[in-house]
């Protein structure tokens, strides 16, 4: 053993599950900029990954791959052992299985937001309506939003339409949530109440992968961060090592410019 | 004077044509509008070709060269024996689509790309976000050119008096030639168009006030 392992990420929940969201090899373009250059990774059940990165690195792209809303231009990607399908019936049954929770939120304008969390459970898994509303109000109570269920969307605060677009994720029970600068687009106070519920999902065990300007929540929730840089992963290590003394002078670099000022 | 008295059943039956033609061929061309705009939206490259050529074929022939073939042509290789009132409707219900397809797909533009990857991304296919994220909120920014499209259509169903079909226009061009004077025909024809025309504005003056989407 070596002296500097007793963190508190070690006595966390380790990342022993099998390997649940593999990218191998990826590359994309978008024109002469090469976004994604030979991105490997590997993100296993239960765990919690924190991307970061200075902005045009790749990191929101490299999210949007794992449920081909980008497409990539060569290398794979398996969710649970299953390459990504091309456009389709089973691209979106496999869909359904992966979470997404966006910059912008993305509520349903047109509907309210206890239609918001049912309507996936509706069309896609083929609930009843009933026990789709029940699990509907039951993720919106989890997530502090219980009371506006019949609000729409354009009545809530930033704060409380993520909150929603969380629960509308989570209501598919997927395998992996995928978070897209989930905290960028609001005003400073409500930045937390977004981060609470993240935690209280990643302590519930849910597998994660985060895409984040939040140093702080990185520190505490994430098993691991990976730093992207210029299209590629530049450095994975788990966060304290990361924070404390990152190997790359990529990352030094990033860290000095967001940390001390 | 006394032709607008005396004929009033003549001009009634032709008011009512012109309705019914207006009518048939509107839902003809929203039906087919909407899907085609759905096929011009659509992953699927042979279905945009589709949609793409439908569109530019029908959108940039006149009218009545349609209305030619629709009559001496459709029939001799579709719809034997079918009525001059069938072969005017598809004409127009298949012209007007072609402008009621790229009015949708305008409204499809404006609506937030984030609205169907979020729809996407909760598993949703193609046709499900189309049909119950995408389209719902274009329908207000549609009403507007949906309905000057309406007006245009009322209006160009007087072609549809050329060949056999009664309606407004067929009338006044049936008393004309019996020698009554033109400008005194004309003006129950206009007000009979102006009774219509403003019917579909009025409609969708009310359709926009109550479909405001809020965002």
């Amino acid at each position: 053993m070596s002296e500097v392992s007793v963190t508190k990420n070690d006595e966390g929940p380790a990342p022993t599950g099998d390997p649940l969201v593999v990218l191998d090899n990826v590359n994309k373009h978008f024109g002469a900029l090469h976004v994604l250059q030979d991105i490997d990774l590997t993100i296993h059940r239960g765990e919690v990954v924190v991307v970061i990165g200075p902005s045009g690195s790749g990191k929101s792209t490299l999210c949007r791959t794992i449920n081909r809303l980008e497409t990539v231009d060569s290398g794979g990607i398996t969710i649970d052992g299953k390459p990504l399908p091309q456009e389709g019936r089973e691209l979106a049954r496999l869909r359904a299985d992966v979470g997404m929770v966006f910059q912008s939120f993305n509520l349903f304008a047109h509907k309210t937001v206890l239609e918001n969390v049912m309507l996936g459970q509706l069309k896609v898994r083929r609930k009843d309506r009933a026990s789709a509303a029940k699990r509907a109000r039951e993720l919106l109570d989890r997530v502090g939003v219980g009371t506006q269920a019949d609000k729409y969307p354009a009545q809530l605060s930033g704060g409380q339409q993520q909150r929603v677009a969380i629960a509308r994720a989570l209501a598919m029970d997927p395998k992996v949530m995928l978070f897209d600068e989930p905290t960028s687009a609001l005003d400073p106070e409500m930045i937390n109440e977004v981060l609470d519920v993240m935690q209280q999902l990643a302590r519930d065990g849910m597998t994660m992968v985060v895409v984040t300007h939040e140093m702080g929540f990185a520190r505490s929730a994430a098993n691991r961060v990976v730093f992207m840089a210029d299209g590629r992963i530049v450095e994975e290590a788990e966060p304290n090592q990361f924070f404390t003394n990152p190997r790359s002078d990529r990352a030094k670099d990033f860290l000095s410019k967001i940390l001390h000022h | 004077m006394n032709v607008l008295l005396d004929y009033l059943p003549q001009f009634r039956d032709g008011f009512l044509g012109t309705l019914a033609i207006t009518g048939a061929s509107a839902v003809i061309a929203l039906v087919l509008g909407v899907v085609i705009a759905g096929f011009r939206v659509s992953p699927i490259p042979p279905l945009r070709a589709f949609g793409t050529a439908w569109v530019a074929l029908l959108r940039n022939t006149p009218l009545t060269l349609l209305f030619l073939v629709a009559t001496f042509v459709v029939p001799e290789l579709l719809f034997r024996g079918a009525s001059p009132f069938v072969l005017a409707m598809l004409a127009l219900g298949c012209y007007t689509s072609s402008f009621v397809c790229e009015a949708v797909r305008s409204g499809i533009s404006t609506v937030p790309v984030g609205q169907a990857e979020a729809a996407r991304s909760l598993g949703m296919t193609f046709g499900q976000t189309l049909r119950m994220i995408v389209l719902p909120q274009a329908t207000r920014t549609v009403l507007q050119p949906l309905s000057s499209i309406f007006i245009a259509l009322t209006k160009n169903s007087a072609i549809a008096g050329a060949f056999s079909v009664t309606e407004l226009f067929g009338v006044a061009k049936l008393l004309s030639d019996k020698g009554y004077a033109i400008a005194l025909i004309f003006l129950w024809v206009a007000l009979a168009y102006l009774i219509i025309t403003f019917a579909i504005s009025g409609v969708f003056r009310l359709l926009e006030r109550r479909m405001a989407v809020v965002r």
